[in-house]
């Protein structure tokens, strides 16, 4: 541009064209403005989730109690600790991207591409543990009732601690059978049914004398409510309308169903961007290795991918914030 | 193409020599950033849950960490630091005010909703 455009006329005329005035190349500047668009959705997202969350202050998840799992440890209850690791994972990669465009502010191309490299083994693994978190989450493990308001009981022993439905409910013959689209009604179909009916529930919270039952209701120290035994059984019997197990759109066992559709929707949306990172990170990694930035003679398309992939970043650590943290 | 990096954080505190070095320091700044927010979300200091300005003071610091950790993924890794302050303020300043606004009035609303709930205007658990 500056061989075409006379330098001393373009300061005269402002408006004739040719001016830089933030210093930035027109890629740079668009992906900026892409990222400012971008961030207003995301803040739309994380502000509707405070929305639902005000909205219901008093009975939402507490996030420590459901995501406690860390793979390979079976059993164990670890909060905080592979979230924390995700997060790790994808500061690493930002600096190891951060790298390579500095590398390439020194046209390096061999350091480029160990850095690029580095940065999409990072983006995998966080991605691979993301769709390892919302395996573990539809699955879920303690299993709970929900209520004819769409409320969910949880089942808890003596001292407070949570029991799964596995521990104290055998299931019996069910004469029930899931309705497929293929048969009975055509083309109507139905969610796969719970591996416990209700009455088997019950039938198995009156055999055990120290089970109750936890509702959603938070106390003033922030632990959700304990019913006494005969309030429980009683809300059982009267308000028990349906076996949860894990977590999808329309019900899910750790509390509000907002929680589980809004943890879909706003991981589901940033684990999409971190593919979508990836990919692109992929296509640039190649035509480093192909050499196309080494003769433009500028690895400006580096740091332009970069400012996405940092981009990321920064919205995972708000992510982590108000799902795991707040 | 020149690059002149800025190469000092903290408001001229911790400087370092280049570029990489800078990079790095910045890591280690988040991590500890990080880890503190770990810290403090497995233990819950019983001292930090009382409410202050309608939340409790853990969750306070949480969300100034985290603007914190913003500022130097911003600032230092998208290189915000070395731009002119005139593209600074049009992408920082937009964004500030229409989050702020938008955080605002959902808020509000939100809690106007629950207190509607709470206080028995709207019966919702049959």
């Amino acid at each position: 541009m500056d061989t075409t455009v006379v330098n001393t006329d373009a300061r005269e005329k402002v408006w004739g064209g040719g001016n830089q005035p933030l210093k930035a190349s027109y890629g740079k500047m668009m992906m900026w403005f892409f990222i400012v668009s971008d961030a207003l959705t995301f803040s739309g997202f994380l502000a509707a989730y405070g929305f639902s969350r005000f909205k219901f202050i008093e009975s939402w998840p507490i996030a420590d109690e459901v995501f406690t799992h860390v793979p390979f440890l079976h059993g164990q209850e670890h909060p905080m600790i592979y979230v924390a690791f995700m997060t790790f994972i994808l500061i690493m990669s930002s600096v190891t991207m951060v790298l390579a465009v500095d590398a390439g502010h020194h046209m390096n191309k061999a350091k480029v591409t160990l850095y690029m490299f580095l940065t999409i083994i990072g983006g995998a693994i966080f991605v691979g543990s993301q769709a390892w978190e919302w395996a573990t989450f539809i699955k879920g493990d303690h299993g709970a009732v929900q209520t004819k308001g769409g409320n969910i009981l949880q089942f808890v022993d003596a001292e407070g601690h949570r029991v799964k439905l596995a521990d104290f409910v055998t299931a019996g013959t069910h004469e029930r059978v899931q309705q497929e689209r293929k048969n009975g009604l055509w083309f109507v179909s139905e969610g796969s049914l719970p591996t416990y009916t209700m009455d088997e529930v019950i039938a198995g919270f009156e055999a055990n004398p120290n089970l109750s039952i936890r509702t959603q209701l938070l106390d003033e120290h922030g632990h959700k409510t304990i019913l006494p035994r005969e309030e429980a059984l009683k809300q059982l019997k009267t308000n028990g309308k349906k076996v949860v197990e894990g977590a999808n759109l329309h019900s899910n066992e750790y509390g509000s169903p907002l929680f589980a559709d809004f943890f879909f929707f706003i991981t589901g949306f940033h684990g999409f961007h971190v593919f979508s990172g990836v990919v692109i990170n992929i296509i640039i990694f190649f035509n480093v290795i192909l050499g196309t930035y080494e003769r433009r003679g500028s690895y400006e398309m580096v740091e332009k991918v970069g400012l996405y992939w940092h981009f990321v970043d920064l919205v995972w650590v708000f992510v982590f914030t108000f799902f795991y943290l707040v | 193409m020149a690059h002149a990096h800025k190469l000092s954080i903290l408001r001229g505190t911790v400087k370092f020599k280049s570029n990489t070095q800078k990079i790095w320091g910045v890591l280690i700044l988040l991590s500890i950033i990080t880890a503190v927010e770990v810290a403090l979300g497995i233990y819950k200091p019983e001292a930090l849950k009382t409410h202050f300005i309608g939340m409790k003071l853990l969750n306070w610091i949480f969300i100034i960490l985290t603007i914190v950790k913003a500022y130097y993924i911003t600032w230092d890794f998208m290189h915000m630091r070395d731009e002119t302050p005139a593209l600074r303020r049009v992408v920082v300043w937009t964004a500030v005010f229409l989050i702020c606004y938008l955080v605002f009035i959902l808020l509000q609303e939100g809690g106007y909703i629950e207190s509607v709930y709470k206080n028995g205007f709207v019966k919702r658990d049959f």
